[in-house]
């Protein structure tokens, strides 16, 4: 019973990692119809910065949480800067383009920062010091720590407060304005461009937060960390219904719950003919048959005019 | 806003194909030649001089550059000293130079490379650094008869197709895995055993030997599990390994995994010691895996560094020269350039049709990882395999075994 709460738990943890990077790529979607492949590097970015800022902090006496808080304001304005920026040079010139141009120049721009980022830290791989407090809590026989309890509870509250601003604030109203009409928002008095430029700024400092929880969590960073986890979140994002700020939440959870139950139990209910090496099949398995039944995700149809 | 169908099934194609195939990278260009040794003193006789293109190709980018940077400088270090030596070969003053590639660790990228390098004409190739890009690859140096050296491609099937191009200065993972699996059993008394590998070429391979040697040594595999060589999360495996109460867990693959797979079987309260074989046998491991390493052990081929006659002297040459510390297969490649220029020259040749033979030939070439020699397979003969164990931040060695020769020729030296 106990390795079945263990999975559950673990499925939580990695579920609410891909959430907070989901909700990066689902806020775009929503408001641009637009899949910014670069998010993930973004996300690479945050934590490579952080790490960065919090070494040399290290040795200043400072307790750890503050230490970890200051990598986060150093890491978040210098993902905001380049979410700005990839928008402004790789997708503002290619809004009207076809659909396709913008996806591959998403594609083009997360290798760029890739390899950008290899020239600037290095191929080595990073390690995250211990400063935040790791040390496992016992719940009905499981293991999980305070940094992992940190974790869900930031996604939740993230994707809570998304969803407040959309729905109730001045700012929320303009981009449920854009993402609804583009062209007829701008006739209304709205600036489009600015809404725009904000959307990717808010999603890119979401990324700094998950780019420095999942190195915490993991203790390594690494130019390439970006890409896997990308990939897996926004997967999580079409799960849920890509577009869908509660969806995100949802699609992550149920990617991380299928994964580790996938890996902890196929063996054993399929008899040794498939092993944990189908995690992956399995969860692209679940994904498909989401999409055949309900094409915009799980919540995508009751709110897919929303952002 | 409409969910637009279209785009959207269009991306999800788009992921899965990215997801299937792995991160595609657009090929790098070479590498710089390598920077003629200054050392080497400007021939003033009209001597001819020629130019001998050597081909190396490992993981540059992605989560294996620092691996493979590591033995690109491997490769660097051998042939600055061999340009600074002024060889003469076949009448003409020779002059080496190193086209580096970057495979990415991925087969398909492996055989572009392995094109190119054919293309480039080159003399010979070290590499590949991974056995999923150096099977493949060998093909196409076979096809054009180029001699191929892998320092670390450790999958038994390299030297098993038949190509006498074909050669390996480190024991292959038959050789490994039944001496990590007897160790095992026999040394560290485990009697159930774990084995998780990432399903790469190299990975599957040793854990499959590993599997085999254990049950043939009375021990018994309690679960086999599987990862992959990008992965970062390894909790869902380890649960069900911790509920397999295993004595000990055996992981094939490299240490980007083996560190935080070490810290997460830690996180767990999984109550075993973690096994791996060369791939996790690196410095970054401890740094990865932090306090979580201690007590872990590996193992290497050839016997430790330090107790080789050249070894520390090798070490400091490096470090002076790249100013980082050696990550794992240095050495290896830095051999393998020795054995190759050492083959030119006893065929006074630079042509890969007549170095070949004696390439084939080469016994007790006196290298810093170990005494070289090759069987009619293009396998190291006898290579000694060490174990290590992890203490305060440091692989320590515990027991070299198998090699007599090799261990011979190292305390003939001292």
């Amino acid at each position: 019973m106990d390795t079945f709460i263990q999975q559950i738990i673990n499925g939580l943890v990695l579920g609410s990692i891909y959430a907070l990077v989901a909700l990066g790529y689902t806020m775009v979607y929503g408001i641009l119809g637009l899949i910014n492949f670069a998010h993930g590097e973004v996300v690479m970015i945050g934590a490579l910065t952080a790490l960065s800022t919090i070494k040399l902090l290290q040795g200043s006496g400072l307790p750890g949480p503050v230490i970890v808080l200051m990598g986060l304001l150093v890491a978040a304005p210098v993902c905001m800067a380049i979410g700005f920026t990839i928008e402004r040079v790789a997708y503002r010139p290619l809004r009207y383009a076809p659909r396709l141009a913008p996806l591959i120049t998403a594609i083009g721009v997360s290798i760029v920062l890739q390899q950008l980022a290899m020239l600037f830290w290095g191929r080595n791989y990073h390690t995250f010091p211990p400063l935040l407090p790791a040390t496992p809590r016992n719940v009905f026989g499981a293991q999980i720590t305070d940094l992992q309890i940190l974790i869900v509870v930031l996604a939740a509250l993230v994707m809570a407060g998304l969803m407040l601003l959309v729905k109730y604030t001045r700012l929320g109203r303009a981009m449920r304005a854009t993402a609804e009409n583009t062209q007829i928002a701008g006739l209304m008095g709205v600036n489009i461009n600015r809404i725009i430029s904000i959307t990717f700024i808010i999603g890119s400092a979401l990324g700094a937060l998950a780019g420095l929880m999942v190195s915490a969590n993991y203790s390594i960073a690494h130019n390439t960390m970006g890409a896997i986890l990308g990939l897996k979140a926004f997967t999580a994002a079409v799960l849920g219904g890509i577009g869908n700020l509660a969806g995100a939440m949802v699609g992550g959870l149920l990617l991380g719950l299928i994964e580790s139950l996938g890996a902890g139990y196929i063996g054993d209910l399929t008899g040794g003919f498939l092993g944990s090496h189908y995690q992956d099949v399995f969860a692209f398995f679940v994904l498909i048959l989401v999409l055949v039944f309900r094409p915009s995700g799980l919540m995508g149809e009751k709110v897919a005019e929303r952002a | 806003m409409r969910v637009p169908l279209k785009g959207l099934t269009l991306s999800v194609a788009a992921a899965l194909a990215l997801i299937a195939c792995g991160k595609q990278e657009p090929p790098k260009q070479a590498a710089a030649p390598a920077a003629p040794a200054p050392a080497a003193a400007p021939a003033p006789a009209a001597k001819p001089e020629i130019t001998v293109k050597i081909g190396h190709s490992a993981p540059l980018t992605g989560p294996q550059g620092h691996l493979g940077k590591d033995n690109e400088n491997g490769a660097r270090l051998a042939i600055e000293e061999a340009n600074a030596k002024g060889l003469e070969i076949g009448g003409s003053k020779v002059k080496f130079e190193l086209l580096g590639e970057d495979d990415q660790a991925d087969p398909k990228q492996g055989t572009l490379v392995a094109q190119k390098l054919v293309d480039a004409k080159v003399n010979g190739v070290i590499g590949h650094l991974n056995s999923g890009t150096t099977i493949p690859a060998s093909k196409i140096y076979f096809d054009s008869g180029i001699p191929q050296v892998s320092p670390s491609a450790t999958n038994p099937k390299y030297t098993l197709q038949g190509f006498k191009t074909a050669f390996r200065v480190m024991a292959n993972d038959v050789q490994q895995g039944k001496v990590l699996g007897d160790y095992a059993v026999h040394k560290l008394n485990a009697k159930k055993i774990a084995i998780i590998d990432d399903r790469t070429a190299y990975g599957q391979g040793v854990a499959d030997e590993v599997e085999k040697a254990v049950k043939a040594s009375g021990g018994q595999v309690v679960t086999r599990e599987f990862t992959n060589d990008k992965a970062t999360d390894f909790n869902a495996i380890l649960t069900k390994v911790k509920s397999k109460k295993p004595d000990l867990v055996f992981y094939g693959g490299m240490d980007a995994q083996a560190g935080p797979l070490a810290k997460q079987m830690k996180g767990l309260g999984v109550p075993a010691k973690l096994l791996m074989a060369d791939g996790g046998c690196t410095t970054e491991f401890h740094k990865l895996a932090a306090d979580a390493a201690e007590g872990n052990y590996c193992s290497l081929p050839g016997v430790p560094l330090d107790k080789m006659p050249g070894g520390t002297d090798f070490k400091n040459r490096y470090k002076a020269k790249f100013n980082a510390d050696i990550q794992l297969y240095a050495p290896y490649v830095f051999d393998a350039v020795g054995v190759m220029i050492d083959a030119m020259k006893r065929a006074d040749s630079v042509e890969p049709a007549k170095y070949l033979p004696e390439l084939a030939k080469t016994d007790g070439y006196p290298g810093v990882t170990a005494k070289i020699q090759f069987d009619d397979k293009g396998d190291i003969k006898d290579g000694a395999i060490t174990l290590y164990q992890a203490k305060a931040g440091k692989w320590d060695p515990l027991d070299t075994m198998g090699g007599t020769p090799v261990a011979a020729a190292a305390a003939e030296k001292k």
